[in-house]
């Protein structure tokens, strides 16, 4: 009883902690919009917005595949070392022009994509072992590819990729963002996004229900290989070079942080697409919150520590509640 | 194992008394007594959630009863934890062998109290001489020295089974000790537990397979819903007597009709649309045929562990098949798969619904279009409209309660949730409806409710196989019943021979 009339004056803990699972990571962005409005001088400038959105797009991008892969309960850390064998193969085709050359990179990252969905579907590795399989040797391959080299990138064609916009918006701007809604069309709004929800649901359901389940998980880790290799010539075009020996390097855990912080559980059975856009801009937007204040970066990484802790906390709180 | 032991005159050595055990709140024994004596044998019977494994829980110290003692040698004794009950000599053989397979055969014997040397260091030459002279004991020549996992599974539960009785076992608990064992390796097996007996050794069996409890046990105790409803010898009581026992079904007097909501006499006489050749997996199912006409609902008799799921999953392409195959329409179905099954007209609501059948975190709507979703889609785009069409028919026609089709399908009851799993098969159009055990754990109303649609389902002309651990819903639900035993086609029920007797009789594999 008195729990009853408490609850009248003040919402419940799990009404509470509701409201956070849904829009924690907006309620967060409003937050340090607000703060930054007051402390920061400058932040609210066109210039600055655009930086931090061309800044956000790599992470962005991979977090986009890595939320389709943990919607299937997966996990997939081998999207820096696709980033870097797609920075790799670069300046080698270059030479043929920004579509072939677009194919090639985001083939190589479909390649690998394969052998990831390949382990996970077929022979039935644990995803988190199979990718950090490839993490370790893609990485090697890209830099036997680059022959350990740092390599300059001329091409304006693909320098404009990383510099040039149109009408004031970034072309990798433009790209992430036909990025997001193509894939969030295809989570919520299609035959396979229902299916890839299905899985990370209940696999043995799925199953049971006739779903493809095999050939579905296979698309899904090329898809998030592919969109790693995306950000790989983005992130290349942008720094001028090819730099396969740090490009993407600890991406996956931004990648994976953004993801869980928009809400999609690393349970699987749920895709958050746009969470997964907050979630990034949310990254971004502390780090530079924390830069634009001299606070050093290794604090940023805490903050970002602090972050997932927190996300997490609130998703099992939904655990709970259900 | 025809003995001439008189387990009356010998003394208890492991008794439980007035044993109750709860799990929030539900009771899984209640008031069980127990009284195992020296060189005994005792079959524990009882179908699913009669408590039988709570009770080898309890007498192996994984659980502690609430109420009640057990005694050991007539003592009182308390297992806090399963080393305390191993340690006093009641050791427990599981299906599955828990030992370490890397290790060598030795090593798994002496485990824990290898001999030592004058330094402290094993003795592996004494260890490897004693398992050796330990298994020839039981008639077994292995080479010790090779890991475990590199021995047949017979061999492996034998080596089990020494090092049990090695560690000074007084009572030895087997619980489906044969089930993944060869017939040669059963011959081995049943020798050894004789050896057991004739030193004294008591026995707990627990098995499904009625030829061999009445081959090993001389005793019986028979529980259900927590309580022991029968305690004797075991030779003389008719295997009906105790199959009725197990089902809580008495032989004498069968109530006939109005238990459930079936009316139709679900019959046919079209030419069957399924047909079933020789369907079989080693250690699950062996030559079972059978086939299945429009409209026709086949019940698929027999107890636990009788290979009943596992013949709906071979015909449903769940289950691998080592031999065998199953005919649509006339047309082979390829076997193995489950979509190709579906694409068939195959389907099956398994018998798990929450880990197999539901997907929790999705809507109603999207639980019930799952496998049907390509049909309502357009172009690879999800449908609206196509889906609505067919969601809304269902939720009508079902009678599915739900605040709207976006409501999570985990927020619903057992029953709506079983209904939302039959409208994801029908959305299919089927030609064959499996059913595993679609009643279960569902309250009464939904499952007159069920019943009822799988009577209309028929009449439409929907062919149906029917698994039920209920007898009444077997027998007042399907025109023929067909009887399993042992993953093999017992007999089969037709017409006027379907009542629950006859049934119970057939389950009971007795020549009646």
């Amino acid at each position: 009883m008195t729990q009853a009339t408490v609850s009248l004056r003040v919402p419940s803990r799990s009404a509470v902690l509701g409201v956070f699972q849904k829009y924690g990571v907006y309620i967060a962005i409003v937050l340090l919009l607000l703060y930054n409005l007051v402390f920061t001088p400058n932040f609210f400038a066109v210039d600055n917005f655009r930086t931090q959105f061309v800044q956000v797009v790599p992470v962005l991008i991979v977090a986009l595949g890595m939320a389709l892969v943990i919607g299937t309960e997966g996990i997939d850390l081998s999207v820096g070392a696709v980033m870097a064998l797609a920075a790799a193969v670069i300046p080698l085709y270059v030479g043929y022009g920004l579509v072939p050359t677009l194919l090639i990179a985001i083939g190589v990252g479909a390649v690998i994509g394969l052998l990831n969905g390949s382990m996970v579907a077929f022979i039935g590795v644990q995803p988190i072992v199979a990718t950090l399989a490839v993490m370790v040797a893609g990485r090697g391959l890209a830099l036997l590819i680059a022959n350990e080299q740092l390599k300059s990138v001329t091409s304006p064609e693909v320098l404009a990729l990383g510099r040039d916009s149109v009408l004031g918006i970034p072309y990798s701007v433009l790209i992430a963002a036909v990025l997001v809604g193509v894939v969030a069309i295809l989570v919520n709004r299609t035959t396979f996004g229902k299916q890839l929800i299905a899985i990370g649901g209940s696999r043995r359901a799925a199953e049971l229900a006739g779903l493809p389940v095999k050939r579905i998980l296979l698309i899904v880790y090329v898809l998030c290989a592919s969109l790693a290799a995306v950000a790989g010539v983005i992130g290349t075009a942008r720094l001028g070079a090819s730099v396969p020996s740090t490009l993407g390097n600890l991406i996956e855990l931004s990648a994976i942080t953004a993801v869980v912080v928009g809400g999609t559980p690393l349970s699987g059975g749920q895709v958050k697409v746009l969470g997964t856009l907050a979630g990034a801009v949310l990254l971004q937007f502390i780090s530079a919150t924390l830069i634009k204040h001299n606070v050093p970066d290794a604090y940023s990484q805490i903050a970002q520590a602090i972050i997932i802790l927190v996300a997490v906390y609130i998703q099992r709180g939904k655990a709970r509640v259900k | 194992m025809t003995d001439a032991r008189i387990p009356g005159l010998e003394p208890p050595v492991l008794e439980a008394r007035g044993v109750t055990k709860r799990f929030a709140g539900v009771t899984a024994l209640s008031g069980v007594d127990l009284v195992l004596r020296a060189g005994e044998s005792m079959a524990l019977m009882g179908e699913n959630g009669a408590g039988k494994s709570t009770l080898i829980k309890v007498l192996t110290g994984v659980h502690q009863p609430e109420e009640g003692e057990l005694l050991l040698d007539g003592r009182p004794a308390t297992f806090a934890r399963p080393l305390d009950a191993q340690k006093a000599g009641v050791s427990t053989i599981y299906q599955e062998v828990n030992l370490v397979p890397l290790m060598s055969v030795a090593q798994n014997i002496y485990l824990g109290r290898e001999p030592r040397g004058q330094v402290g260091l094993i003795d592996f030459r004494r260890m490897y001489a004693d398992a050796r002279a330990l298994l020839a004991e039981y008639g077994i020549q292995v080479d010790v020295r090779r890991p475990l996992r590199t021995l047949a599974l017979g061999v492996q539960q034998m080596v089990a089974l020494a090092r049990a009785v090695s560690i000074n076992a007084n009572v030895v608990i087997m619980d489906e000790p044969t089930s993944s064992l060869e017939a040669r390796e059963v011959e081995t097996l049943f020798r050894v537990i004789g050896l057991l007996r004739e030193r004294g050794i008591a026995i707990i069996y627990v098995s499904h397979r009625m030829d061999e409890i009445y081959r090993v046990c001389d005793t019986v105790t028979v529980l259900r819903d927590g309580r022991v409803v029968h305690v004797g010898s075991l030779s003389e009581l008719p295997r009906v007597e105790l199959v009725s026992m197990m089902l809580g079904r008495s032989v004498e007097k069968v109530e006939r009709g109005g238990v459930t909501a079936f009316r139709a006499a679900n019959e046919s006489d079209a030419p069957p649309v399924l047909v079933a050749t020789d369907l079989s997996r080693k250690h699950q199912i062996d030559g079972i045929s059978l086939s299945i006409r429009p409209g026709e609902v086949v019940g698929l008799g027999g107890l636990l562990g009788s290979g009943r799921s596992e013949t709906l999953k071979g015909l449903s392409g769940v289950m691998q098949l080592d031999r065998g195959g199953v005919t649509i329409d006339g047309k082979s179905v390829r076997s193995g798969s489950v979509p190709a099954a579906i694409r068939a007209g195959i389907v099956m609501l398994p018998e798990d619904r929450k880990a197999e059948g539901i997907v929790p975190n999705l809507s109603v709507r999207d639980n019930i279009v799952l496998a049907a979703l390509p049909k309502l889609s357009r172009g690879g785009f999800t449908s609206r409209r196509k889906q609505d069409a067919v969601v809304d028919v269902f939720i009508k026609r079902l009678h599915i309660k739900v605040s709207s089709p976006d409501q999570l399908v985990s927020e619903l009851s057992g029953g709506n949730q079983q209904k939302v799993m039959i409208a994801r098969w029908l959305a299919m159009t089927p030609k064959v409806l499996l059913l595993d055990e679609p009643t279960r754990g569902i309250d009464v109303g939904a499952k007159a409710e069920v019943q009822a649609l799988i009577d209309e389902l028929a009449h439409e002309g929907l062919a149906i196989v029917l698994v039920s651990s209920e007898v009444e819903e077997v027998v007042e639900g399907s025109a023929r019943v067909i009887v399993l035993r042992d993953g093999s086609i017992e007999t089969e029920l037709r017409g006027d021979q379907v009542d629950e007797s006859a049934l119970l009789a057939a389950l009971a594999g007795s020549a009646s």
